[in-house]
């Protein structure tokens, strides 16, 4: 075991994973924080924070995962590199091993277009993948970036996203296999709506063997109208909503249209569980917490381990 | 090259708006290229403002010149025997014109009329886009010729992030994701195994971190 990561420890074991997701408030109350990891404590291994989501201001990404942590939980930080140089990130990351955080999450982070600030300055000093690197230098040399030697080495179980579904798609393995080789222990992938092509690409992740260096989660979003299926298709880059997801939310009534969401959901780790490589599930439920455990349940993922 | 564009009239005119006799200048060089600080621009600037004081039943008396570059102080000399009849300078050139005027000239108030945009090409007639963001350690040797520093939104060295979709980047359909063309030119040159070559963390020094940057030819300086 490289950390005493409980996610480590539960995709070591050959369990599959399950990790869901907390945003942090767009305010100070860490109330609402605490309130969003106890709707899903039960039924994950883990649990992501996000780091300025959509590029809109946040409460920090470490310091909610700090009250996650001090409720007794398994936050996995998340860090894009769009707002802060190599010097804040790792001094964050140094900030958050020193609270007892050990899982984190290496992104690049959307673009400040998207968000509240579009007029910021993006910083982008390193990429996601050099991200990974510098964590892994932390973590197994106690060495800087920059070369120098650090007191003491933070036992983070590194962690990032992938996308098998933007372009170029021949590439997407091809970038997990960078991301394997710079050192990463996980991903979580994008949602996944467009199952054959997810196959598709955990093929490709199979032939290369990079199932057996990298574990990947597959993620999954609970759909809870046919407008947010219609928005993400057209709006969120990156993203594939095949037709079929379209018109069978639109094939039931408004009111019904969330449990057809969640059922799309749980039928999909169901086929999910048995493509090979997959060793979990990562569960973005937008603003919808509360229905996490209910996905966890029906999709026979409950309950969780004890470590 | 570098590019400009003219600033708003109502920004140019509030800077000499104090000011009776104006030397304007234009530069021959970058800017007369694009269209922005020719000698051609320098007169239909001239006039402009001519015009802009007749309608308040004003004057205002104009001095054009264009110089072969105003980033170069030989030809900035030439203006020693005008610039005293002048009350201030309002420069067509960029950036580095201006204050290569301004730090000639240090007790003149000078102005700028253009803003000065990117080092571009030229794409067809009236088209330039972003191509070098002079980050003084070349790379396109291997990135099959195009820069992700510069036509990569997120200067992301390692490949595209997941925000590609059809091709174009995430910030919007007029911009082609770099890292899909370097895959594609990677491809057709036969230069796949290239792109899973992971690269390191930039150092940025040369890039400006270290703050302006100087060139000196020994060899050249006198």
């Amino acid at each position: 075991m490289k950390t005493e990561s409980r996610l480590e420890k539960v995709l070591t074991s050959g369990v599959l994973a399950v990790t869901s997701e907390v945003g942090p408030p767009r305010g100070v109350d860490p109330e609402i924080v605490k309130t969003k990891a106890n709707m899903i404590k039960d039924h994950v291994d883990g649990i992501n924070v996000t780091d300025n989501q959509t590029a809109m201001v946040r409460m920090s990404s470490v310091a909610a995962g700090i009250i996650i942590k001090q409720m007794g939980l398994d936050p996995i930080i998340q860090m894009v590199t769009r707002d802060r140089n190599r010097l804040a990130m790792q001094s964050e990351i140094i900030g958050a091993a020193a609270f007892g955080i050990d899982t984190m999450l290496c992104l690049s982070g959307d673009h400040p277009k998207f968000g509240d600030h579009p007029m910021a300055k993006s910083v982008y000093d390193i990429d996601s993948i050099q991200l990974i690197q510098t964590v892994k230098k932390m973590r197994d040399e106690g060495k800087f970036q920059g070369g120098a030697e650090m007191k003491g080495k933070p036992k983070m179980f590194i962690g990032a996203a992938a996308n098998p579904f933007a372009d170029p798609f021949e590439l997407r393995v091809m970038r997990l296999a960078k991301k394997a080789k710079a050192g990463v222990d996980f991903v979580q992938t994008q949602c996944i709506f467009n199952l054959d092509k997810f196959e598709l690409w955990m093929k490709g992740v199979e032939d290369r063997g990079l199932d057996k260096e990298v574990h990947v989660l597959a993620g999954i979003t609970p759909m809870k109208s046919v407008g947010m299926a219609r928005y993400m298709k057209n709006k969120v880059p990156g993203m594939d909503i095949p037709e079929e997801v379209i018109k069978r939310l639109s094939g039931v009534t408004k009111e019904q249209q969330p449990e057809e969401g969640i059922k799309i959901a749980v039928e999909s780790i169901e086929r999910l569980k048995e493509t090979k490589g997959v060793h979990g599930f990562h569960l973005m439920a937008i603003e919808w917490e509360q229905r996490v455990p209910e996905i966890v349940e029906q999709a026979g993922l409950y309950p969780r381990p004890e470590f | 090259m570098i590019t400009a564009e003219q600033k708003p009239m109502q920004e140019i005119i509030q800077y000499i708006e104090p000011y009776d006799k104006i030397l304007l200048l234009g530069c021959n060089e970058c800017v007369t290229v694009c269209a922005a600080g020719g000698r051609k621009e320098v007169g239909l600037l001239a006039s402009a403002l001519k015009l802009d004081r007749l309608k308040h039943g004003k004057t205002i008396d104009i001095k054009e010149i264009t110089l072969e570059r105003q980033c170069d102080p030989e030809y900035v000399e030439e203006l020693v025997s005008v610039i005293d009849d002048a009350d201030a300078v309002l420069s067509m050139a960029c950036g580095c014109g201006v204050q290569t005027i301004a730090e000639r000239y240090n007790k003149k108030h000078v102005y700028p009329a253009v803003n000065t945009k990117f080092m571009g090409a030229s794409l067809s007639q009236g088209v330039w886009t972003e191509r070098c963001q002079g980050c003084g350690d070349c790379m396109l040797g291997i990135t099959a010729g195009i820069c992700p520093v510069t036509r990569c939104a997120k200067s992301l060295l390692n490949g595209p992030c997941g925000g590609t979709s059809n091709g174009q980047c995430e910030i919007g359909p007029e911009t082609d994701c770099a890292w899909r063309l370097i895959w594609e030119r990677l491809k057709a040159l036969g230069l796949e195994s290239r792109y899973e070559e992971l690269m390191e963390a930039r150092d940025w020094r040369p890039a400006g971190g270290a703050g302006p940057r100087t060139i000196i030819r020994e060899d050249l300086v006198l």
